[in-house]
């Protein structure tokens, strides 16, 4: 249960990162917080050649809004934007979903950014920031460039980041006072979803439902408060979700049915 | 710009429990390895390797966190805090420690550390917890033997309710 052997580089600047990268590409690892990648390195699942350790990068630990959006830094850790005094107004749904994403003992160190790049199919912040409508900010020595979260995240553990990249942000948009609701099912709070659903109330008539836990990545939709229960029993059926130790597709889809119209109510119900 | 490569054994410093002390590490060593084989601080226990069981948890910088899944490269000149700061220096046990000892919250003690420096860190921000939100940071343990009862019984204690 220990890794294989790696070379440690712990750059002080964004630049230093991406030059790093640039020389490196698919041999590097980036670390964070590592609290998905360290296991894994553990557990000898995933090798390094290289660890780029940008966690001591004073320029990602930063939170800022700018142009409607909130921007999270690479190094801005889960349990700093739980305290951030802002979160439950700006960013309700995030403010919903931060509890449920490890335990207390993770998310002080495990990043924000750092949940999208492991891109855990039932991870609760890649779910929030599809919903949200949010995007990822990458750059590389051949520049930047921002991804919807739906562009971003392609399938299981896997995204869009080419090898030379570095997640330096992941921006959500402000939503103040939206509808939302935020809700899943776990053998134990704080391990992985079976499955997770996220809601946010465009209006009183419409809902964004998302879904983790029932295919490799997160599943949006748009939905009218009307027919509410029978879009989401034919999403259902649409949906292959997967088996694992935890549960079977039928059950995942199962609980998918019954936990989907409650976040549904309640979001509409915050709404109006 | 910091540079290990895999096979060196650096020189790394850190502030143990108030003490400065460093010693050699590769980039793939553990921090719980660290604390126990190159400092000598077997307090610490390790448990999953992995960071699901807790057993391992320590301060970094005042802030608990997994020292399996933190290498000790990572943390070179920060703040360390394991489970050996907390009695006095004479053996006296701190009043987290006595309200464990008061309530059976240990029985063959593997997952107390950890658990120990998870409640320093939660219950220095939040001095007034409520048992939902006690049970809450408890989730991020497994204790085996004694269950978990009487560790939430002491963490009541110690924060003063009944």
């Amino acid at each position: 249960m220990k890794p294989r052997p790696f070379d440690y580089i712990r750059p002080d600047t964004v630049e230093e990162a991406v030059a790093l990268l640039a020389d490196y590409g698919e041999d590097a690892r980036v670390l964070a917080g590592g609290q998905s990648l360290v296991p894994m390195l553990n557990l000898r699942l995933i090798e390094a050649r290289v660890l780029i350790d940008i966690s001591r990068i004073a320029t990602l630990d930063v939170i800022r809004e700018r142009d409607g959006r909130i921007e999270i830094g690479a190094a801005v850790t889960q349990n700093t934007l739980m305290a951030w005094p802002q979160l439950a107004t700006k960013l309700p749904l995030v403010a919903a979903a931060l509890p449920f994403v490890g335990h207390f003992q993770t998310r002080n160190r495990g990043t924000v950014c750092g949940s999208m790049a492991h891109a855990d199919p039932s991870s609760e912040l890649p779910l929030a920031l599809a919903v949200a409508g949010g995007e990822i900010v990458l750059r590389s020595r051949r520049g930047e460039r921002v991804l919807a979260a739906g562009d971003f995240q392609k399938d299981m553990l896997t995204t869009a980041r080419a090898g030379d990249e570095l997640i330096v942000a992941a921006r959500f948009p402000v939503a103040n006072g939206a509808g939302i609701a935020f809700r899943e099912v776990a053998r134990r709070h704080g391990d992985f979803a079976i499955i997770a659903v996220a809601a946010l109330a465009e209006d009183k008539n419409t809902v964004r439902l998302g879904v983790g836990g029932m295919a490799g990545r997160p599943m949006v939709r748009r939905l009218g408060a009307k027919d509410a229960a029978d879009a989401v029993a034919a999403w259902a059926e649409d949906l292959e979700g997967y088996e694992d130790l935890h549960a079977s597709a039928a059950m995942r889809r199962d609980l998918f049915r019954n936990l989907a119209p409650l976040a549904i109510e309640e979001a509409l119900r915050c709404a109006a | 710009m910091r540079r290990i490569d895999r096979n060196e054994r650096a020189r790394i410093s850190v502030t143990l429990n108030g003490r400065k002390l460093s010693a050699d590490a590769e980039p793939r060593m553990l921090l719980c390895d660290f604390l126990r084989h190159a400092l000598g601080a077997t307090g610490t226990h390790v448990g999953c390797e992995h960071g699901v069981c807790g057993s391992c948890t320590v301060l970094i910088d005042g802030v608990a966190a997994r020292s399996c899944l933190t290498f000790a490269v990572q943390v070179e000149g920060r703040d360390i805090k394991t489970v050996e700061s907390l009695a006095a220096p004479d053996g006296a046990l701190n009043p987290l420690q006595r309200a464990f000892h008061n309530n059976h919250a240990l029985q063959c003690g593997f997952c107390t550390p950890g658990i120990l420096m998870s409640f320093t860190d939660f219950l220095a921000r939040n001095p007034r917890p409520s048992t939902a939100e006690i049970r809450e940071v408890l989730g991020g343990h497994l204790c085996r033997c004694t269950g978990y009862a009487g560790i939430v019984a002491a963490i009541e204690e110690v924060a003063g309710r009944d």
